[in-house]
């Protein structure tokens, strides 16, 4: 089976479709493809950053035999606290986590996630690098502009997630259960000479962009 | 549902739909009839609907009464979480938010699953009444203060507290002092033994005329819906709040209202309301209309407000299951107090003293 990085038992196969379906219960989410569609070439989904529960809600609105080649990238001092996160970020969601406190230049980040994707894998990133309130989206960091620079065959889906920070808001433990609403839209690549602030400015408008729709 | 009673009212119902579904097809299938096929898809999809609704309330004359009590949970918590999503709060609302899906809405259907009458027609309006305030106050945040808790409670209200007395119906039982005999088969000897309370025929409410007392208002609900909407159709139209709703006319809530006590009233044999005072059954489904026009113009008022055309999604382009059942839920507790008014005042029920 490839793809699979992490557990490969029938257990967290199991457990990983049972997570999958209670993320969809728990969040109700409504998943649209707009002028998009689910597929398993290699993708990097980037998505605005409101809640502990994101990455997990993109991951479950996934197709199976997409979500099986998807891996959330995600914070390596949120993660790996208590064995549970551990668990899940390593043998379930299969993540990547991105060591926050020491960025080294010969372990930057977008070589990580260059070497762990290899010709197969699809991210799901926040360019925001940090949570915000659900109200504005905040600028992007620029790991998505080095990574597409890198890796300029990656196809790029933004991804909106609504009303996500209503169900667990920062900061606080036991999640609510409303509605979210999730929204693909079309791919993007990065384009040739394409300035730095001008592709993350554009990446940002088109996640902003489908919040209207 | 081995009497006659249940039969009829079940088979009839059933029949019906069957016919309904006929029809349907045979207008499909002629598209050179003068039908506009917009209104055959309206009719498909609702008549769609009312195979599930009645499909469901089959099942529960045979699953014992804490499954409908579940089950109207469960709608509960959908319908909750379909208003508050679309009711803007704010993040210092969440904790509060918590209490109102995972402890307010298990209690009162805990409440209603062990008959605890006296504490779960109190536990929303009065208790979580006060306490949401106060646990909004708590988290510091005065900011449109009144309104967030008004919609937190009106939220909980409607969707949790007025819809669980629709399977509350299924706990409306005599009191034993009175009439220990009903619950079982030996209701003849009890009769024989000179209990003049009793009418001729008194299985009123056993468990399975607890079941037709539930069928009976689901269905006076779906027929105050059709009626309202069909009386609408005729020709000179004087609407009641153009800005709400404008398919909503004084001649489909008169016609409809009219139509629903007469049909209530030919199925007085089906309902608690039998011997000398049958024609209650036409007066409750004459509330049960007033009370479902009264709910679809509220639930369209707050829609309105909101901007927008439905709840949810539950199935993309079809509503929100909230949009469904708004009529239900403001006919529940109305049609359930008159009910047991009348049940407590002839006698079958000790009021609590």
């Amino acid at each position: 089976m490839r793809g699979y990085a992490g557990g490969r038992g029938m257990d967290t196969n199991l457990l990983r479709n049972f997570l999958a379906l209670f993320a969809r219960l728990l969040s109700g989410a409504s998943v649209r493809w707009i002028d998009s569609q689910p597929d398993t070439c290699q993708r990097v989904y980037f998505a605005n950053h409101t809640s502990h529960l994101d990455a997990l809600v993109i991951w479950s609105s996934l197709p199976q035999e997409v979500r099986m080649l998807t891996r959330p990238v995600a914070a390596k001092d949120y993660w790996t606290a208590g064995r549970i996160r551990r668990y899940l970020a390593y043998q379930v969601f299969n993540a990547i986590l991105i060591d926050r406190t020491e960025i080294k230049v010969h372990q930057s980040p977008v070589e990580m996630m260059i070497r762990e994707i290899a010709h197969e894998s699809s991210l799901i990133v926040f360019p925001e690098g940090g949570r915000g309130d659900g109200r504005e989206i905040g600028e992007f960091k620029s790991g998505l502009y080095y990574l597409c620079k890198k890796r300029p065959d990656l196809e790029l889906i933004p991804v909106h997630i609504d009303n996500m920070n209503r169900i667990l808001p920062r900061g606080e433990v036991l999640p609510v259960p409303l509605l979210t609403c999730i929204t693909f839209g079309p791919p993007l690549w990065l384009e040739a000479r394409e300035a730095k602030l001008d592709f993350l400015a554009r990446a940002r408008e088109a996640v902003k962009r489908l919040k209207e729709l | 549902m081995t009497d006659w009673r249940t039969l009829s009212l079940v088979g009839g119902v059933l029949l019906l739909l069957g016919a309904a579904t006929g029809l349907i097809q045979f207008l499909k299938r002629r598209l050179d009839v003068s039908v506009d096929p917009a209104i055959v898809e309206t009719f498909r999809l609702r008549v769609r609907a009312w195979w599930i609704l009645f499909s469901v309330l089959v099942v529960a004359f045979f699953v014992p009464t804490w499954v409908t009590v579940l089950l109207f949970m469960i709608i509960s918590f959908w319908v909750l979480r379909e208003f508050i999503t679309l009711t803007p709060t704010r993040p210092s609302d969440h904790r509060t938010l918590f209490f109102v899906f995972f402890v307010f809405t298990p209690l009162q259907y805990a409440l209603v699953g062990v008959k605890y009458y006296g504490l779960y027609s109190v536990v929303i309006p009065v208790y979580a009444f006060l306490i949401i305030p106060a646990a909004v106050a708590l988290a510091g945040d005065t900011k449109r203060f009144l309104e967030r808790t008004a919609k937190i409670q009106v939220g909980l209200l409607i969707c949790v507290y007025c819809l669980s007395y629709t399977p509350a119906l299924l706990t409306l039982r005599p009191t034993p002092s009175q009439n220990a005999a009903t619950e079982h088969e030996g209701d003849i000897a009890a009769e024989a033994a000179g209990k003049d309370l009793s009418p001729p025929e008194d299985n009123l409410l056993d468990a399975g005329g607890r079941k037709r007392l539930l069928f009976f208002f689901v269905l006076i609900v779906q027929l105050s819906d059709a009626m309202q909407y069909l009386w609408a159709q005729i020709p000179r139209r004087h609407v009641i709040v153009p800005s709400i709703n404008p398919s909503r006319t004084w001649e489909g809530l008169l016609g409809g209202t009219a139509t629903v006590t007469l049909l209530g009233a030919v199925l007085w044999w089906a309902t608690p309301f039998r011997g000398a005072d049958w024609w209650m059954a036409g007066v409750m489904s004459g509330i049960i209309s007033l009370m479902c026009f009264a709910g679809g113009l509220t639930m369209s008022a707050i829609k309105r407000d909101r901007g927008v055309k439905d709840y949810g999604t539950l199935v993309t382009g079809h509503g929100g299951l909230l949009d469904r059942i708004d009529s239900i839920c403001f006919a529940a507790p109305v049609f359930f107090h008159c009910t047991r008014w009348w049940l407590v005042l002839n006698g079958y029920i000790q009021p609590i003293p």
